[in-house]
């Protein structure tokens, strides 16, 4: 999967917990929490549609990592290429 | 019992437990007494931010720091005698903006130092203080600053722009905005800089001469039907808050006391605020949401000693192990309490191992203004139970009967409703503007709470769950009547019904279930965009998680929607007794 792929499901997720928001349009380096109102259960809600999309074990420990789209397009595609 | 009892017969590091015989404690206890841990004003009264800042600079603690502020550039320290001045300056601008005692004043704020400065400020100036959760939505927000007549807010732009602007015209009483973080050359119209108007007056302030039962704070519940409810607490509370904190949260002056829970809501205002400093501790605020690693690195960091948090994050902490909190240097850690919902006794021993202490779980609410069911620091706690109560407090288990008065239960460990012996210096002493819904909580002498729990032979108190339809959600008290009428709002909505499901980490999560009007067809775009309509009025503390599409939902004669059966069916349980659903679900 393409990091182009990637990047299009973890916005079509935020989308889907966030619909009044656009995920596409904000900073990439931003907290997501922060940029679309995400509260902690939507985040984690997040972390566990992702784990089921793209069936990529994600530890909690690493959760940190992936709270920007940028940092979720990396760590994402550094474990899918593994 | 599965789980073991945990006794507490090895001393803890550190100071002394406060308490250290709880039935002595409670045989002795007087209010009176416990009154004699405050100073009062020099020329007689009252005055909650008098006691948590001023008195410790009379006593020559004016050196001591007092809140340590952990933001995202870094920290920012205040003593107790900085704090008395940037309080003393706030009030001043309020007198300077010609706002009166008694008059509201709101903010909307994450926890910033101006959060706390206008907190203290505003008890001092003699007015109401209402603090908001920053994660309200627009109409949360304003159907709260109505309700409580706001006529002085404080907020950030971005806040003010995304859920005030609009809808400020509205709102007759609301005569001044101060901004805390804009450029002066870059306000939105009809607003103004707080710093500015900070540095425009002098740090010299003479406390508003309260009385105890003068009001003080204001702060928002959600109940089953209509409105959020203002409970109306006085500045005689403050008698509970030094006293609660010594007793169940064991606050000494030596303490590095972080309480994680949002001033927005009561435990961040009683126990993130006041009750430590008019301890005479340390307060540490972190700015930031909820994060494993930073926060044991805060733990760790800033030497906390007393560690007050919520079971949703407890149990987030346990799903990432104890071998993460081994990694840091938690020995100044003492005393761990949680509140908000029943702490699950798993969590509890799982503390004990990864912590190598275990969370005290406390039980209160909004209308108690303070702790008042706890496990106490030399007490044996039993995991999953609230505890004992307070001295000073009498708790029951009592059934309402049929003719409008209550009984108690006596048989250990029977379901029935938690009630409370009034009065005690904390108790809400009005609900604002509805003084019939006030009254209705009081039956036969005592304060019926709406909570669910038991009492076993030991006096120890076991919550069972709410009394009535009000969701609890990650320690936090959701209405579905607020969530319900947001939903309606949007034109493709004919019905709602909201209920709480559990979830393993928030405890509940709101789910609300919708009848579309003819012309609209259920899909998923349509559920999104019902999604995204109701984030964007209500905010996400409150709005829902999940929305189901039904073709009409299930009534009552009266045509009530019975959220009771909706949740029993959600959850496969029982559904009850029937005899007043008119029409059902489909």
């Amino acid at each position: 999967m393409s990091d182009i792929e990637i990047r299009r499901t973890v916005i079509e997720i935020l989308g889907n917990i966030a619909p009044e928001s656009n995920p596409a349009l904000i900073d990439e380096k931003a907290d997501v929490r922060a940029a679309l109102d995400i509260d902690s259960m939507d985040f984690l809600n997040f972390m566990s549609t992702l784990h089921a999309r793209l069936a990529v074990n994600i530890p909690e420990a690493d959760y940190p990592k992936l709270s920007t789209i940028a940092g979720a397009v990396a760590y994402l595609g550094t474990k899918l290429r593994a | 019992m599965p789980w073991p009892t945990i006794h507490k017969a090895t001393a803890v590091p550190g100071p002394g437990p406060n308490m250290l015989d709880y039935t002595a404690a409670r045989a002795s206890f007087t209010w009176a007494t416990a009154e004699r841990m405050l100073d009062g004003l020099p020329h007689g009264g009252l005055n909650i931010a008098y006691e948590a800042i001023d008195r410790h600079v009379v006593h020559g603690r004016g050196g001591a720091l007092a809140i340590r502020w952990l933001g995202g550039t870094g920290a920012r320290d205040a003593t107790y005698a900085d704090l008395a001045g940037l309080t003393n300056r706030f009030a001043n601008v309020l007198t300077n903006h010609g706002i009166g005692k008694g008059e509201s004043v709101f903010a909307l704020l994450g926890r910033v130092p101006a959060l706390y400065i206008a907190a203290l400020g505003t008890l001092k100036k003699g007015c109401v203080f209402s603090p908001l959760f920053s994660a309200f939505g627009p109409e949360p927000v304003q159907a709260r600053m109505t309700l409580g007549a706001a006529r002085v807010l404080v907020t950030t732009e971005a806040l003010y722009r995304k859920k005030v602007a609009s809808w400020r015209g509205q709102l007759k009483s609301l005569q001044f905005v101060f901004l805390v973080d804009a450029e002066i050359s870059m306000l939105p119209p009809g607003t103004a800089s707080l710093d500015e108007a900070m540095q425009r007056v002098t740090e010299e302030f003479t406390v508003a001469s309260t009385a105890s039962d003068d009001l003080a704070l204001l702060h928002f519940t959600s109940g089953t039907t209509g409105r959020p409810k203002g409970a109306m607490h006085v500045h005689g509370a403050v008698v509970s808050h030094a006293y609660t904190g010594w007793a169940a949260l064991d606050i000494h002056p030596t303490d590095r006391v972080w309480c994680t829970a949002d001033p927005g809501w009561v435990t961040g205002m009683s126990y993130g605020i006041i009750s430590p400093l008019v301890n005479g501790a340390t307060l540490i605020v972190d700015e930031a949401e909820f994060d494993a690693e930073r926060w044991y690195s805060t733990l760790q960091d800033q030497r906390v000693t007393v560690w007050y948090t919520a079971p949703t994050a407890v149990r987030m902490m346990m799903k990432l192990g104890a071998a993460m909190v081994r990694k840091y240097d938690l020995h100044h850690l003492r005393f761990l309490a949680s509140v908000g919902e029943p702490l699950n006794p798993e969590a509890v021993i799982w503390s004990q191992d990864a912590f190598g202490r275990p969370f005290h779980d406390n039980w209160w609410q909004t209308e108690t203004g303070g702790i008042m069911i706890a496990n106490y620091a030399a007490v044996d706690i039993k995991p999953g139970s609230m505890g004992l109560p307070l001295p000073g407090i009498e708790a029951a288990i009592v059934i309402r009967s049929e003719h409008g008065g209550v009984t108690e239960i006596t048989s250990p460990m029977t379901p029935g409703e938690l009630a409370l012996r009034p009065d005690w210096p904390s108790m809400f002493r009005g609900y604002l503007h509805e003084e019939e819904r006030y009254r209705k909580c009081f039956v036969g002498g005592w304060y019926l709470t709406g909570d669910i729990a038991m009492r076993d032979d030991d006096g120890y108190f076991w919550f069972v769950g709410r009394g009535d339809d009000v969701i609890k959600s990650s320690g936090h008290l959701i209405g579905p009547f607020e969530v319900e009428s947001a939903l309606m709002e949007h034109p493709a909505v004919a019905e709602a019904g909201v209920i709480g499901t559990p979830d393993p980490i928030a405890g509940e999560v709101v789910k609300a279930f919708v009848a579309l009007k003819p012309g609209f067809t259920a899909s998923e775009p349509l559920r999104k965009e019902l999604l995204g309509h109701a984030r964007k009025r209500l905010g996400p503390a409150i709005a829902p998680k999940e929305i189901a599409f039904r073709t009409d939902l299930p009534r009552t004669r009266s045509g009530k929607i019975m959220r009771r059966l909706l949740k029993a069916r959600e959850l496969g349980l029982p559904e009850g007794d029937l005899s007043t659903l008119e029409s059902d679900e489909r």
